[in-house]
């Protein structure tokens, strides 16, 4: 509402510049403004004195403060594991069958353990647990070496047919096709009594011969009604899971050169918390007995 | 470049102190009304108690960031609910685009905390040092002889009672009030309480009491917005120049019959808190606070002319106004289609607020199938699917709830850790529940790829109840 030429009157200066009309004043900046920018300058130097700032060829000034980002997180981890201290010596020290029962071991033992899995498991085991052929499938209720609690903190700690553990759980399947301790005829009889534990699909001509011969060479470990041995790993053949796979072509291979599944010793790695998060949060995947 | 031949200007300048006169009149009374209301409402609202049982708080309004949980009266938002705190956001924001389109600046004039505090302040100093001319007086005096040193610290230890009772008060919106101010005074509060009362402390002494204005013409990004919702209009604070001009002192000079009506008595420009001259036009510094109104009518009164040489006026009335016509009425500018559709908007946005909060339900619950994997095969070649459900009890007591399942009549549900289909869910807690369903071997849902179904869960108490929908995947997968 006021008219522009009435600013000819002020004392202002103006930048000159004019956009349909409109002319922009050249005003001062605030002083103050002028210092805090010397003040940052200042600051700056100060900072790249006190701080790692200027790059050499090899590496960069160390500062004066002694600061570095790697020091920064060793000391985080160390402030992290000393709090995490007496939990894990309270998990280290339970009662295994109790620390479900404890609502903040477990809360705790199941996050770790979380963790842990994710960080040692999961290469083998898959990210969901779920395995993959030949690796077992922790959620489900069918376990080699048994579910309880205590069976699968002892496979952690031990580990699965290992070298490096006297007491790591180990059990070998003969490999009777090739070192030639059943024919041909065998395996086909044997394999198809096999598959007729489970109710699947076969040629029933056979199932009689291949029941003779289960009995004389696989019932030892596998029992006499197949359902397997947790003592020795020995798989239960009448479930629904295979660990290798349940059709005519893979029981035939399994038969013929056997398998020999390894699972590393986890105490040489993990702490004695760490085996017992995991083994909790295996346990509570769903199949834990 | 017509002013080349001008003397190079200082590029860098020091600030002109503003010494703003006292006045009276509507606008400052209603300043002082909101003033105090504000500031009341500031400083107050922690101090309200609200009953909300045994195990929650009972200040009225708490943002529990502890606990993630904000304490509205009646209402309590969760973490998930934080669309109400979006939602009023875009409500302010809203009401800011309607106050400016229809009164320009006003927020900056009448409610902005710069605006207020520096108000309060400046009364203060005015209690202290005496008004504008005493004080140019005491800036002008450059010997600290006892008198103002005395006047000075008294000034600026109030100032500091003023700014710590303010970043005082900030801090009783984040824990209980009573428990904090004890805490606080016996030095046995968090050190997060101290800085930020420090930090709010200072700044509002430095902004209050020295950076005042510059903070709304150099730090304020809202005066350059708000040229976007400003059009011609908006009613703001302006001079009838075509009724002003030209200005003269001289009332008994020869040609004085000439004159308009502007006696450039300076009383506009001695109240301006931001130290403009408004008879040279609206400008970027003006935060419409109107006391220069204030002055002008005052002095139009002495001198027995009609108020209003300074006046809340609305660009588009400019012509009519210099051809001798009156100006559209104040409410033409106020109700046009603009701000009925800002007004629109703001009330449709709360509408839906207020109704979303009453739909909220008491209990709630997710549902987050596990796909990782997609489904387990038991030893007995049942099916088994994993859902991560998630359970909130918004009551002041631990609760059981069922959950149960709608759909094929074959699925069963199996909860973690207990045999029950029955789960306490702690008080004000959200619980993680991992649930089970199971297919036998055989059935269709086992056989399908995607059964659907419905989870149920059931507040035993109250019989309150939720559901979700969900799939459940058989081994076609």
């Amino acid at each position: 509402m006021a008219d522009n030429k009435k600013n000819d009157d002020l004392d202002y200066e103006t930048t000159g510049h004019s956009w349909d009309g409109i002319q922009e004043y050249n005003k001062p900046l605030p002083k103050w403004w002028l210092w805090t920018f010397y003040i940052c300058i200042v600051w700056g130097i100060g900072y790249t004195i006190a701080y790692p700032a200027w790059p050499g060829i090899k590496d960069s000034t160390a500062g004066l403060l002694g600061f570095s980002t790697r020091g920064d997180v060793a000391a985080e981890i160390a402030a992290q594991e000393a709090k995490l201290g007496p939990i894990n010596e309270k998990l280290a020290a339970a009662e295994l069958t109790e620390i479900a029962a404890d609502a903040d071991l477990q809360g705790y033992a199941l996050n770790a353990g979380a963790a842990v899995f994710r960080t040692w498991c999961a290469q083998c085991h898959g990210s969901g647990a779920a395995g993959a052929k030949g690796y077992p499938n922790l959620l489900d209720d069918d376990w080699l070496w048994g579910g309880s609690i205590e069976d699968i903190h002892t496979t952690i700690t031990h580990g699965i047919r290992n070298a490096d553990d006297d007491e790591a759980r180990f059990s070998q399947m003969p490999a009777f096709g090739k070192d030639e301790l059943l024919d041909a005829g065998q395996i086909d009889a044997v394999v198809n009594y096999v598959m007729s534990l489970s109710g699947d699909p076969v040629d029933a001509a056979k199932v009689a011969d291949g029941q003779v011969v289960y009995a004389d060479n696989c019932a030892a470990c596998h029992a006499e009604d197949g359902t397997g041995d947790i003592f020795q790993g020995a798989p239960n053949l009448t479930d629904a899971i295979w660990l290798y796979g349940g059709d005519y072509d893979t029981l035939h291979e399994t038969v013929t050169n056997a398998r020999f599944g390894v699972m590393p010793n986890w105490n040489s790695r993990l702490s004695e918390a760490e085996i017992r998060a995991v083994a909790s949060y295996v346990h509570s995947l769903g199949g834990g007995e | 470049m017509s002013n080349a031949e001008q003397p190079t200007p200082q590029l860098y300048a020091s600030r002109e102190p503003i010494f703003p006169r006292r006045v009276s009149g509507k606008f400052r009374s209603l300043k002082w009304v909101i003033m105090i209301i504000t500031l009341g409402i500031y400083y107050v609202t922690p101090w309200i108690r609200w009953d909300r049982g045994p195990e929650l708080p009972d200040q009225a309004v708490l943002i529990d960031l502890a606990n993630r949980r904000f304490f509205f009266f009646w209402i309590e938002i969760w973490p998930h609910e934080f669309y109400f705190v979006a939602g009023l956001l875009i409500m302010a924001g809203l009401g800011l685009f309607l106050f400016t389109s229809a009164l320009g600046r006003v927020w900056c004039g009448y409610a902005c905390p710069q605006t207020v505090w520096t108000d309060l302040f400046i009364l203060v100093e005015r209690w202290v040092e005496g008004d504008r001319n005493a004080r140019l007086r005491l800036h002008r005096q450059k010997k600290w002889d006892f008198a103002k040193f005395r006047l000075r610290m008294t000034k600026w230890v109030l100032w500091l009672l003023i700014a710590l009772a303010t970043g005082g008060a900030w801090v009783f919106y984040f824990a209980d009030a009573p428990t904090l101010l004890w805490n606080l005074v016996t030095g046995a509060a968090h050190p997060v309480a101290y800085t930020t009362m420090l930090v709010l402390t200072a700044t509002t002494f430095f902004f209050g009491g020295f950076a005042r204005e510059q903070i709304c013409i150099y730090a304020c990004p809202w005066p350059r917005i708000q040229a976007a919702m400003m059009d011609e209009d908006t009613l703001t604070v302006g001079y009838r120049e075509w009724r002003g001009e030209p200005r003269g002192k001289h009332r008994k000079a020869e040609g004085a019959e000439q004159l308009g009506d502007c006696i450039d008595c300076m009383a506009c420009v001695n109240v301006c808190p931001m130290g403009i001259d408004i008879r040279n036009g609206q400008q970027l510094e003006c935060i419409t606070c109107a006391l220069c109104i204030d002055a002008c009518d005052d002095m139009m009164a002495k001198i027995g002319k009609p108020r209003g040489l300074i006046d809340y006026l609305a660009l588009s009335d400019e012509t009519r106004e210099r051809g001798g016509q009156p100006p559209r009425s104040v409410w033409t500018h106020i109700f046009r289609l603009r701000t009925i559709m800002y007004t629109t908007l703001w009330s449709l946005v709360g509408v839906g607020l207020v109704f979303a909060l009453f739909i909220r339900p008491d209990i709630e619950m997710t549902v987050a199938p596990v796909r990782n994997p997609t489904f387990v095969t038991l030893s007995d070649g049942s099916i088994r699917n994993t859902y991560d459900v998630r359970l909130l009890n918004k009551h002041g007591e631990s609760r059981p709830f069922r959950i149960t399942l709608k759909g094929d009549p074959t699925l069963r549900v199996q909860l973690e850790g207990t045999p029950y289909e029955t789960v306490d869910v702690p008080a004000n807690e959200m619980l993680l529940q991992r649930v089970y369903v199971v297919a036998p071997k055989g059935s269709a849902p086992a056989n399908d790829e995607r059964t659907e179904f419905r989870f149920w869960v059931e507040d035993l108490t109250n019989g309150d109840r939720a559901s979700h929908d969900t799939v459940f995947n058989g081994r076609a997968n």
